[in-house]
Order: structure tokens, then C-alpha cells, then sequence
């Protein structure tokens, strides 16, 4: 048996690693990827907990996420292609014109 | 006073002028075109008369009853009512007020129907015929509400009514921008005036909210008149200080403001500013006299109060010769006539301030006919005169207007104290009045009411002569056409001038009742009005009455006489007196200056004050710059030096705050 504690240490590092490459790494493509990274955190999270408690609501819920995180890739690509075929780039630091 | 009766009918008096005035209202509001003037005419005159006719209805139905019960009550509904304290809308109707609505509405209704031919061939850009029926109507109302309500607080909406539709009526030719001022410098005025009647009612009202019955009641008031005579006050200044005379006085600057006394009768002159009809009704008729009455509606207070009494007949006495001497040497007709009214009005005071109340409201009713026909007979002369006022550009029209001549001449006699015309009989009872009185200095005040009665025959007689004599100074044009007005304009003249002339033999003083027509009981007006004001009692013999009517007689008959002299008998004498004594001449006939006194230190101060400190440095300077945009500023500053770095366009550094923000909750909610 893996104690609850492990679980949510892995969830915690997942999310880090997430939130990390979100904030660090300038290509569209990999930021989205970092997103999903911190989602799947989320989600490994939340079935740690039902699986504790013995509550089904963490399971619904991750399956909730992955249906919402499904929509979010196809949005988010969708603007990936439409940003590289204006710009040529998919660099977020071509995009920064929304500013002061 | 006894009992009191109902009566529906009075609700009517007041009730009928405005509902003429909110249809005028409505349909110039809101439909924007005038009504057809036979319309107009029908409704406004029609509304005025009806009221009249009520009112004497009304009259007969208060002379039926006993006289020490003789009071009709009409409440309507309760306006205010708020814990103890209720103030009802109710009229009341006892002999003073049934007096004054007779002479609103009777006089009122004469003037309505003279204004239909006075105000008909206005040709001005800002004219408006169906507007200035409509306000005199509201006027109407509200003197009426004045003088019928049964407590302080209806008697101050008509107060400020009156002074409202003044202010309208002074400003109705708005076109030109002084006479929106003169009414403006009414207006304000009697605001002062005003602020003196509220503390007034204040004062009362909390003292009998003291004595358990929270009430303005006029016959509650006059119930509690002993118990409110022993009350006293601490101020800060003048130490214990006896109630009655504190709110006497205070109600007596209001009435000061109104009824146009020292120090503020600078307002009426100027307010002459107004259409003649206008200067008729609210200025010399009834609004003016508001004050007079309110003083003997509250006479239980001053009787309890010498002092208050005392003011009272001392500021008359002394505005009464000093608006006389102004009047000496003015040129306009109608000023003449304001100061006139000025000065009759002090007549009024000096008698209630003496206990002779029966006095004030005799020569009340008297001036009402007599001033109302002097100054319709003006605006006569000024229609004839193609508007022109100035009697340097009048004289000799004696013989071209025959019929305006003849009823002037009577108002003329009337107020010069001519014997046998009204102004003679009111004006004797008012110096009688101050002879038997107890005020402090009343011989003094005797004395100043026989030399103002001289002065007054004097100006009255100038301004006749200069009018209707001598040489005729107008320009040749305005000579051509120099006739008689319509009919429309004579015969509400022709109506006065009877009143004027017969007038005062309503309260023929007793002297003359005996002596003359063998009447036990000759001054019924006295006798009709005892029961609310009180009888004159004076203990004095015939003999002495009789050297008092002939010293006044001799007075106003040595004025009248020196006016003949000066302007008609020898016209170079008032130039050479002008000339011998400059100063004197130049003193009078700047009215001693009094508006430039008061303008340089009063007015000026306070707009140089308001303008520098208040607006320039406070509002515009601290307010609005400093506190209003200032905040502005600095917000904006901030935003745009260090905040708006914030805004890098990168959605990471975003996220980053985002992060931060969440992880900052999150660690407050779990510390």
C-alpha cells in the first residue's frame, strides 16, 4: 500500500514542475503542455483523496478535468496555429503587445 | 373669546383664486399657448369676485353670532402631525381676519379688473397676459391663506406666498435686468425679515411645548398668553431675557421685512419696478400690511411685552417721518408713492405699538383704499403718459384727463387728512392712540405723527401740483396724445375714490359721533374688532380730543399750504430754497443714502468675501483644486509613473502575480 502522504507529495512536485514550466519557458506549445502537467497534478490529487476516504466525488471530479482539459487543448492549439500562421512564431514574447 | 363655529364656507375664500391660478399654470406649462383673454379675464376676475362675495357671506354669517363668541373655524386636515405637536390646515375667521379678506378680496377684485384694461396694450417682448393673472391670482391665494389661517404656521405659508408671487410680479417684465434685480433685492430682504418670523414661531413653539399644549394655534397661543408672559430666557449676551418680548420682537423683524420698515423698507421703493396694478395690490393694498395684521393678531403678546410694544411704536414713529422727508424730494410718481406707503405703514406700527390696535387696522383698511386709488391713479397718468413716470415731464394735465384728475385729487385729500375723508379719521385715532398711550416718549411720538401728517400733506400736494399743474413739460408727441384711459381702467378709480371718500366713517371715532350725528355707539369698526384686539380705552376729554384733531388738522393744512406756495404760487421758491441749502436738498433726495450705505458696507463685504474667500480661495481653490483634483491627480500620476509597468504584455509575468495573489490567500486562510 502507497500512504496517502506519497501521493500527494508526487501530486505537489507535478504541480511545481507545472507551474514552473508555465512560467519559465517562452514556447506556446510547451506552456500548454506545463498547463496539462499541473491539471494531471490536480487530477492524481484528487483520486489520491477519494481513494483515502473511500468517496467517489474525486473520481467524478477528475473526469470533469480531463473533459474540460480536452476542450482546453483543442483551444489552445487551435490559437497556436492561428498565432503561427500570423506570426511565424510560436514564442509568447512575439505576442506581448497588450501593453503599456 | 368663547366658543367657535363651524364653517365650510371659508375653505372657499382662499380655495376659488387658486384654482384659477393652477389653471393658468397648467395651460402655460403644459399646453404653451395663452387661453383666449376673455377667458382669462373671466376666470381671474371671476375667481376674485366670487371670493368676495363668499367673504361677505361669510361676514354675514359672523355678525349673527354673539360678539364675545364671534369666531368661525373651518378645518380642513391635519398638515402636520408629528407626536404631541399638530399643526392643522384651518381657517378662521373672527373680526380682524373677516377685515382684512373684505379688503384682499374687495380691493383685490378691484385691481383684477383694472389690470384687464392696464395690462391690455403691452407690447413688451416679454409680456404675457394670461402669466400675470396667473400670479396675481396665486397672490390672492396666498394673502388670503395669510390672513384666514387659524395658526403661525399656515399664516407663514401665505407670508412666504406673498412674498413669492411679490418677487414674480416686481421681476414680470423680465427683460430688463433691473427689474429681475429689484425683485431679486425684494426677495432677499424679506428673507432677512423672514429668519426673524421663524425664530419667532420657534420660540413660541417651544415654550408651549414647555407648558404641555405643543401648538401654534392662534387661539391656543392666546389662551396660554399668561402662563407664556412668565416665561424668560438666558442668552449668552443680554443675560435673562422674558421670553414674550424675545419672540415679539423676533416676529416684528419679520413683520419689518414685510410690511417695509427701518432698517428694511429699502426693498418697496425699488419694487415699483412691478406693473402699476402690481404696486396697487401687493405694495400699498395687502401684502404690505401683513405685517400690521400679524402685530395685532398677536397683540395679546406685545400687550404682555412694553418693551416689544415699544419698539414697535418707536421704529413706526421714526420710519413714518423718515420715509416722508424721502418722498419730499422725489420726482418718480410712483416712488413718491412708495415712500408714501413707507411712511403710512409706520403710521400703522406707531398706533399697535401704542395698544391701538382698532387704530392700525382702521387706518389699515383706509390706506388700503386710498393708496390703492393713488396708485391705480398713477398708473392712469403713466398709461395717458405713454408710460412715462417722471413728473419732471408731467404738469398741467388737469384739464386733459378731467376724470384721472378728479378721483386723484380725492385720494390726495384722503391721505393729506382732509376732514371728513377717510385718512383724516383713521390717522386722528392712531395720534390719539400714541397721545393716551404709556410707551416711553409717547408725546415724542405724538408729535412725530402731526409732523409727519404735515409732511405728508406736503408731498402729497407737490406731487398733485407737479402733476396736474403748471405747465405741461412733456414733449410735444406725448402732448398729442394725452387722454383718458378706457373705462375699464376709471371705474374701479370711481369705486375707490367713494371708499376713499366715505370710507372712514365706518369707524367714525366717537368725538365726532357725538358732536356731530348724535350716535351713541358711531365707531363700529372699533367696537367690531374689541373682542379680539381689545377696546381703546382712553380716559381723555372731549376738549383735548377736539385740540388733537386741530392740531393735525393744522399741520397737515400748514403742508398742504406750503406745497401751494412752492410749487404753484411761486415755482422759483423750491429752486432757491435747493439752492440755499444744497446739502440738505442733496441729502433728502439721495434718501440719505441708505442703499449706498448698506451696499458699501453690508453688500460689497459679503460679495467681496463670498467671491475672494469663499468661491475663489475655499470652493474653487481648496475644494475643487486641492481636494477633488488633487485625488484625481495623484491617482493618476501613480498610474501613470509606477502602475502601469505592470501592464508588461506578457502573459506569463501575469500568471506569475496570479500565483503569488493565490498563494497569498491561500496562505492567510490556512495560517
Amino acid at each position: 500500500m502507497v500512504p496517502l502522504e506519497h501521493v500527494i507529495a508526487l501530486s505537489a512536485i507535478l504541480f511545481t514542475i507545472g507551474t514552473l514550466g508555465a512560467l519559465t519557458r517562452r514556447n506556446l506549445i510547451v506552456i500548454l503542455m506545463s498547463i496539462e502537467l499541473m491539471l494531471n497534478a490536480v487530477n492524481l490529487a484528487f483520486i489520491g483523496f477519494a481513494w483515502a476516504w473511500g468517496d467517489l466525488a474525486g473520481q467524478i471530479m477528475v473526469l470533469m478535468v480531463i473533459t474540460v482539459a480536452a476542450a482546453e487543448v483543442a483551444v489552445g492549439l487551435g490559437i497556436v496555429i492561428a498565432m503561427f500562421r500570423n506570426r511565424d512564431s510560436v514564442n509568447v514574447e512575439d505576442v506581448s503587445l497588450l501593453k503599456w | 373669546m368663547v366658543g367657535s363655529s363651524e364653517s365650510e364656507l371659508l375653505r372657499l375664500i382662499p380655495a376659488l383664486p387658486l384654482l384659477a391660478a393652477l389653471f393658468h399654470g397648467i395651460v402655460l406649462s403644459l399646453v404653451r399657448r395663452e387661453s383666449p383673454r376673455v377667458f382669462v379675464i373671466g376666470l381671474s376676475c371671476g375667481a376674485v369676485l366670487a371670493s368676495f362675495v363668499v367673504s361677505v357671506i361669510a361676514l354675514f354669517q359672523l355678525v349673527e353670532l354673539p360678539p364675545d363668541a364671534r369666531v368661525l373655524v373651518d378645518g380642513v386636515y391635519t398638515w402636520i402631525g408629528a407626536g404631541r405637536f399638530s399643526a392643522e390646515l384651518a381657517f378662521q375667521l373672527d373680526p380682524l381676519s373677516a377685515v382684512m379678506i373684505l379688503v384682499v378680496t374687495g380691493v383685490g377684485a378691484l385691481i383684477h379688473i383694472y389690470s384687464v384694461g392696464y395690462m391690455d396694450d403691452d407690447k413688451r417682448d416679454d409680456k404675457g397676459f394670461q402669466r400675470f393673472f396667473c400670479y396675481l391670482n396665486l397672490f390672492t391665494t396666498a394673502m388670503l391663506l395669510l390672513v384666514l389661517g387659524d395658526n403661525l404656521l399656515v399664516m407663514f405659508l401665505g407670508w412666504e406666498g406673498v412674498g413669492l408671487c411679490s418677487y414674480l410680479l416686481i421681476g414680470f417684465w423680465y427683460g430688463d435686468e433691473f427689474n429681475a434685480y429689484c425683485g431679486s433685492k425684494a426677495f432677499i430682504v424679506n428673507r432677512i425679515g423672514d429668519f426673524g418670523f421663524l425664530i419667532g414661531i420657534f420660540l413660541l413653539f417651544w415654550a408651549m411645548a414647555d407648558l404641555g399644549a405643543a401648538s401654534v394655534d392662534f387661539r391656543d397661543l392666546a389662551a396660554q398668553a399668561g402662563a407664556l408672559a412668565g416665561k424668560s430666557l438666558a442668552l449668552p449676551l443680554f443675560g435673562e431675557v422674558r421670553l414674550v418680548t424675545l419672540a415679539a420682537i423676533s416676529l416684528f423683524v419679520g413683520a419689518c421685512g414685510k410690511s417695509a420698515q427701518l432698517p428694511l423698507y429699502m426693498w418697496l421703493p425699488d419694487a415699483m419696478a412691478g406693473p402699476t396694478p402690481v404696486s396697487a395690490l401687493i405694495h400699498a393694498a395687502t401684502m404690505v400690511n401683513a405685517g400690521v395684521y400679524m402685530v395685532a393678531r398677536l397683540s395679546f403678546l406685545y400687550e404682555a411685552s412694553p418693551v416689544a410694544a415699544a419698539v414697535v411704536a418707536w421704529v413706526g414713529g421714526l420710519t413714518a417721518l423718515f420715509a416722508a422727508t424721502i418722498a419730499v424730494a422725489q420726482t418718480d410718481i410712483k416712488k413718491v408713492l412708495a415712500y408714501s406707503t413707507v411712511s403710512q405703514l409706520g403710521y400703522m406700527f406707531l398706533a399697535a405699538g401704542t395698544a391701538g390696535y382698532t387704530a392700525a387696522i382702521f387706518h389699515l383698511m383706509t390706506h388700503a383704499f386710498f393708496k390703492a386709488l393713488l396708485f391705480l391713479g398713477a398708473g392712469a397718468v403713466i398709461l395717458s403718459m405713454h408710460h412715462e413716470q417722471d413728473t419732471d415731464k408731467m404738469g398741467g394735465l388737469w384739464s386733459r384727463i378731467p376724470r384721472t384728475h378728479a378721483v386723484f385729487l380725492i385720494g390726495v385729500l384722503a391721505i393729506a387728512g382732509f376732514p371728513g375723508l377717510s385718512g383724516f379719521f383713521s390717522k386722528d385715532e392712531i395720534l390719539l392712540a400714541a397721545f393716551t398711550s404709556h410707551v416711553p416718549g409717547h408725546m415724542a411720538l405724538w408729535g412725530i405723527g402731526v409732523l409727519t401728517a404735515g409732511i405728508t400733506a406736503f408731498y402729497m400736494g407737490r406731487l398733485y401740483i407737479r402733476t396736474f399743474h403748471g405747465e405741461c413739460r412733456a414733449s410735444r408727441e406725448v402732448q398729442d396724445h394725452i387722454e383718458d384711459p378706457t373705462e375699464t381702467v376709471l371705474w374701479p378709480l370711481y369705486v375707490l375714490a367713494g371708499l376713499s371718500a366715505v370710507g372712514g366713517f365706518i369707524g367714525l371715532p366717537q368725538l365726532y359721533g357725538d358732536a356731530i350725528f348724535g350716535l351713541p355707539d358711531s365707531n363700529s369698526l372699533a367696537l367690531f374688532l374689541e373682542p379680539v384686539v381689545g377696546g381703546a380705552h382712553h380716559e381723555i376729554a372731549h376738549s383735548t380730543e377736539w385740540l388733537l384733531a386741530f392740531a393735525a388738522v393744522a399741520s397737515a393744512g400748514t403742508g398742504g399750504a406750503l406745497s401751494w406756495l412752492f410749487y404753484y404760487r411761486q415755482p422759483d421758491l423750491p429752486l432757491r430754497f435747493r439752492e440755499s441749502a444744497s446739502g440738505l436738498w442733496r441729502l433728502v433726495e439721495g434718501k440719505y443714502w441708505v442703499d449706498e450705505a448698506i451696499d458699501a458696507s453690508l453688500v460689497r463685504p459679503l460679495v467681496t468675501v463670498s467671491d475672494r474667500v469663499l468661491y475663489r480661495t475655499l470652493d474653487a481653490g481648496l475644494i475643487d483644486r486641492v481636494a477633488v483634483d488633487g485625488t484625481a491627480n495623484s491617482v493618476m500620476g501613480a498610474a501613470k509613473g509606477v502602475f502601469r509597468h505592470l501592464q508588461t504584455g506578457l502573459t506569463q509575468s501575469y500568471i506569475f502575480l496570479m500565483i503569488l495573489g493565490t498563494l497569498a490567500v491561500v496562505g492567510w486562510l490556512v495560517r
